[in-house]
Formats: structure tokens, C-alpha cells, sequence
């Protein structure tokens, strides 16, 4: 399974080529999850931030802008991960394009 | 005027909503708001440019015109009314102003994932077929033949939608790019408290063309969750899931794993090579690679861990 994983991530670069021009996002993708806990509730998770934004105060500051828990996860693939509650989708993408952070076509919203 | 300049980016995707699917709520929904953007627009006298830029994204023009007789008949008649029950009037002011703000609340906010969802299109691969259709038209109505009443010449882009137009007009067929694509609506129902059923997914997964099996892939990897089929082969996804939030889904996989992205046409094959996934346009003949399905982070839920301490 391993080598699965390892040829998926040539596959990637694929992506990539495409924003080979804008040069400033090697990491590629950031995704932005949904997922219904129980009832009504979801947790929103994101994913694929770059490295070289400390993603613990990007958290605090999405605490503090969107009125709502979260906490850091660290994932062996996919590094650290954000997890807030409730539906931030919107709201985090807008954030990061506003900040410069990421560009619109770089990020993904997943989800219904 | 921001507002007013929204509208437009606004209503073919409101259109694409119910072209894709031709549910019925969803021409409910579009029609109340647009009556709701006309009651707007018209305090600021800006009604007619609206209505005409309506008139080409949608044929519901009459009711629309009717909306507004109405809206104007209303506000006369509050006015003569002013007089005489001064405070009676007060009171149906209150009621109308709260009312107003409750609506644009409500539009605003979907007015925004909309809207970022649209912009997010035309950033990403112009992948947003109806909106550019929409303008082009608009366009072309403007453009149409204006430069045999005056003495300049013609330019470029006014002879290609010239072009384009009688192209259009002759053999329709040929750019054939009107032809909507159109699929059932999913049918959803609940099973229990926390299942939901996906009842016709073979059918929607045969009209694209695709494997029932990758389809539900990526159902699970949108919405975060697993399932299973049943023997009837409808799909069971855990989770309370609304026919529209499915809706979404299956419009992002159509974007993403369906249309040929360089003529927009829906009939493609998809097929595995080398472990790659490629989809082959019918129509064209042009071939191009997808990602394949990756399920992301997944969050640990209550149930996870319940499950994880069970073992």
C-alpha cells in the first residue's frame, strides 16, 4: 500500500504544473472539509496549509473571527490539520484570499 | 451599485440550478428572490436596467413585470393611505422595515457562497459555462450590427459574435452548445434517524456514463462519510444528507469528472491507464487526466472513538 501512496504523489505534480507560474504555492491544494457529527453539527477541517504560516495563530484567529472552537491535528500525510466547529467553509476561504494567504483557484471547498 | 452590478454574476447560476436539475422547488426558490431583487432595486430607481439584464438570463420576464405592478400598486396605496391612519401606518411600516431586514440577511448570506462559489469557477478553468453564456449574449444583443448606423468600422470581436451568430442561426446542430445537459434529480430519502438512501444512483451513474462504483466514491469522500449499497443497488450513505446538499455534490463530480473541459460536452469515458484516470471526450475526441478520488483528513467524531474503544 505504501507504494500506492508513493505513486500517487508524482501524480501530483501534475497540479502543479499548472501553477508552476504563480511559483509561491509548492504545497499545492488546500481543501476545505465539511463532515456531520451528530444531529445538525458539523466540523469543519482544513487542510493543506502552508508551512510557512504558523498555523496555531491562524487558528486563534479564526476562533476569534468566526465565534468558534478548533484545534490543530497533526497528521503524518497531510501535516497539520485545522479542525473548527461548525460550518466555516465559506468564511475560511474567504479569509485566506483576503490575507493573501492563498489564491481562489488554489483552494478547494468540498462537501455539500 | 455594487449590489446591482452582483445580480447579474447571480442569476445564471440560479439558472444553472434548475437547468440541472429540473426540480420544481428550486424555480420556486429563484422566483421569489428575483421578485425580492426587483422590491429592491426599485427605491433606488434602478429597476429597468435590471429588468432587462433578467430578460436575457431567464424567461419569467412577465411575472417579473407583474411583481413589479404589484409592488408599485402597494406603495401608492400606503401613501394615500399615510393620511388619514397616520399610526396605523406606523405600525405596518415597522412591520414591513423588519421584515426587509430578515430577508437581506437571509440573501446576503447566500448571496456570498454563491457568489464565491462563482468567482471560484472563473478563477479555477472557467468551468462556469452559463454565466459566460449569459454575458456573451447580452453582449451580443448590444454589439449587433451598431456600426451600419455609423461610419466606423467594424471590430473584431463584433464580427466574430457576427460569426458566431449566423453559425448559430444556420445549422444549429453545429454549435450545438445550447443543448443543456440535464439529469434526474437524486432521489433521497431518510432510513431510520441517521441513514440516508440514494435511491436512483445507478440511473444518475449510467446517464453520465460512469462507473456506479467511482460515483460513490466520491460521494463518500465529499461528504465524509461511508455507506454501503443495498440489494435493490440503492446506496446507503450514514448521515442525514437533503436531496440539495446531494445535488451539490453531484454538480461538483459533473465539473470535475464528467464534462470535457474543452468543449464543455458532457459525453466522455472515463478509463484507467497506468493507474491514471482519463477522461476521453465523445464529441471531440480530446482526452485529459483527473485526480483520482482522495478521501482527505477525516476528523474523529464521537463515534469513531466509541468504536475504536469497543475494539
Amino acid at each position: 500500500m505504501s507504494d500506492l501512496q508513493d505513486l500517487n504523489a508524482p501524480y501530483d505534480p501534475f497540479a502543479d504544473v499548472g501553477e508552476d507560474d504563480n511559483g509561491a504555492q509548492p504545497t499545492g491544494y488546500i481543501h476545505i472539509r465539511i463532515q456531520q457529527r451528530n444531529g445538525r453539527k458539523t466540523v469543519t477541517t482544513l487542510q493543506g496549509l502552508p508551512k510557512e504560516y504558523d498555523a496555531k495563530k491562524i487558528l486563534k484567529k479564526f476562533k476569534k473571527d468566526f465565534a468558534c472552537n478548533g484545534t490543530v491535528v497533526e497528521v503524518e500525510e497531510m501535516g497539520q490539520v485545522l479542525q473548527l466547529s461548525g460550518d466555516q467553509r465559506i468564511k475560511i476561504a474567504e479569509f485566506l484570499v483576503s490575507e493573501d494567504i492563498a489564491k481562489k483557484s488554489d483552494i478547494k471547498i468540498h462537501g455539500f | 451599485m455594487s449590489d446591482n452590478e452582483r445580480d447579474p454574476i447571480q442569476d445564471p447560476i440560479e439558472d444553472e440550478e434548475e437547468l440541472d436539475f429540473s426540480s420544481l422547488k428550486k424555480k420556486k426558490k429563484s422566483k421569489k428572490k428575483v421578485d425580492f431583487e426587483d422590491e429592491l432595486e426599485q427605491p433606488s430607481g434602478t429597476a429597468t436596467p435590471e429588468n432587462e439584464v433578467n430578460e436575457d438570463a431567464d424567461e419569467e420576464d412577465p411575472e417579473q413585470m407583474f411583481a413589479d405592478l404589484k409592488m408599485k400598486k402597494k406603495k401608492k396605496k400606503t401613501k394615500t393611505e399615510d393620511a388619514p391612519e397616520a399610526a396605523e401606518e406606523g405600525a405596518a411600516a415597522g412591520d414591513e422595515d423588519l421584515d426587509f431586514g430578515e430577508l437581506k440577511k437571509k440573501k446576503k448570506k447566500k448571496k456570498n457562497m454563491a457568489e464565491f462559489e462563482a468567482e471560484l469557477g472563473d478563477n479555477g478553468d472557467g468551468e462556469d459555462v452559463f454565466t459566460g453564456e449569459a454575458t456573451e449574449t447580452a453582449k451580443a444583443k448590444d454589439g449587433e450590427e451598431s456600426w451600419l448606423n455609423s461610419d466606423r468600422d467594424y471590430t473584431y470581436s463584433e464580427l466574430l459574435s457576427r460569426a458566431f451568430k449566423t453559425l448559430r442561426q444556420n445549422n444549429p446542430e453545429l454549435a450545438g452548445e445550447k443543448k443543456r445537459y440535464t439529469i434526474v434529480p437524486p432521489s433521497i430519502h431518510r432510513e431510520g434517524n441517521k441513514k440516508t438512501i440514494f435511491a436512483n444512483v445507478a440511473d444518475i451513474a449510467k446517464r453520465m456514463h460512469r462507473n456506479p462504483e467511482h460515483v460513490i466514491q466520491f460521494l463518500f469522500a465529499e461528504l465524509g462519510t461511508s455507506g454501503s449499497v443495498d440489494g435493490a443497488q440503492r446506496l446507503i450513505i450514514k448521515g442525514r444528507f437533503q436531496q440539495k446538499q446531494i445535488e451539490n455534490v453531484l454538480r461538483h463530480y459533473i465539473v470535475d469528472y464528467v464534462t470535457c473541459k474543452t468543449c464543455k460536452s458532457p459525453d466522455t469515458i472515463l478509463h484507467k491507464d497506468n493507474r491514471l484516470y482519463f477522461v476521453q471526450c465523445e464529441a471531440c475526441g480530446s482526452s485529459r487526466s483527473v485526480t483520482a478520488i482522495k478521501t482527505g483528513f477525516k476528523a474523529q467524531t464521537k463515534e469513531d472513538r466509541r468504536a475504536a474503544k469497543r475494539v
